[in-house]
């Protein structure tokens, strides 16, 4: 019954969607982070989806290969009076950009709804499938 | 004699197969919306269906139709007034009507991205609901005909 694999392929969407929708809520959680004593600020993190065959060939899941981080500079704001401030007087801030993690964070959520209607609308058939002949 | 009660139910048949394979091909697609480089697939239903059921008929009549997982082949008779156990009808099985789409085909993008992903959210969600719907009449018929047929034979 090819249509159970409709599961498989949604439910891999599915969970790859969230892993994204928890990177945009930790690079949220971190938009206002500073450095640390050691110099170095949070980094923005991305993930990078891939397609990815499920048995037949029809069927294409999603799979999250590796999230990468940023190389975008960060935020430098001058503030001596500041205790994380280096011996410039600047304040290095995280790289995140607000606007993109709510971009994203929109994008994610459209798409695991989407995802979600298509595995209940599946389950409609296939239970109407069950009562064939009946 | 027995064909002619189920060709109508094998035609209803492979049309369900073929509604419940594309419906796995846009579940795909919608999946991967946000892939990049993925490129939309789909098949035409009416090209699909139309070599299912030409594969079937001619399957059907030669000795080389695939069995149903092996017992309809066995069918024999032990008196020469037993009707021939040809099967002839419900031997398609569900590998030759998934091999009637041939090869997918490859979306075109409607509004290119730059992630070269060729995903129409739209018309694929579009697709979805209208292949959903289409299962679910092909259902329906499915239904009918096997009520048609039970009174038929009940004669009631």
């Amino acid at each position: 019954m090819s249509m159970f694999s409709i599961f498989n392929v949604s439910g891999s969407a599915i969970s790859a969607q969230s892993q994204r929708l928890n990177v945009v809520a930790s690079n949220l959680a971190n938009v206002d982070a500073v450095a640390g004593p050691d110099g170095k600020a949070y980094k923005a993190r991305q993930l990078m989806f891939q397609a990815e065959p499920m048995g037949p060939e029809s069927a294409t899941g999603v799979r999250v290969t590796n999230i990468t981080e940023s190389n975008a500079p960060g935020r430098r704001v001058h503030d001596p009076a500041h205790p994380s401030a280096d011996a410039e007087g600047y304040v290095n801030h995280s790289n995140v950009n607000a606007v993109e993690e709510m971009v994203n964070m929109i994008s994610a959520s459209r798409s695991y709804q989407n995802n979600v209607e298509v595995m209940n609308t599946a389950k409609t058939l296939l239970l109407k499938t069950l009562q064939m002949g009946q | 004699m027995l064909d002619k009660m189920t060709n109508r139910l094998d035609f209803l048949g492979n049309a369900l197969v073929l509604r419940s394979e594309r419906q796995r091909v846009l579940a795909s697609n919608i999946a991967n919306a946000d892939t990049p480089g993925f490129v939309s697939r789909d098949f035409k239903f009416s090209d699909a269906l139309t070599a299912a059921t030409a594969s079937t008929s001619e399957s059907g009549s030669g000795a080389t139709r695939m069995p149903m997982s092996g017992y309809a082949s066995t069918l024999g008779t032990t008196d020469r007034r037993h009707i021939p156990g040809s099967a002839t009808s419900s031997g398609t099985t569900v590998s030759t009507v998934a091999q009637a789409y041939g090869k997918l085909a490859y979306g075109v993008q409607t509004q290119p991205s730059m992630d070269n992903n060729s995903v129409d959210l739209d018309r694929e969600r579009a697709n979805f609901a209208d292949n959903a719907v289409r299962y679910e009449a092909a259902l329906r018929f499915i239904n009918g005909n096997a009520k048609t047929m039970l009174s038929a034979i009940q004669g009631q």
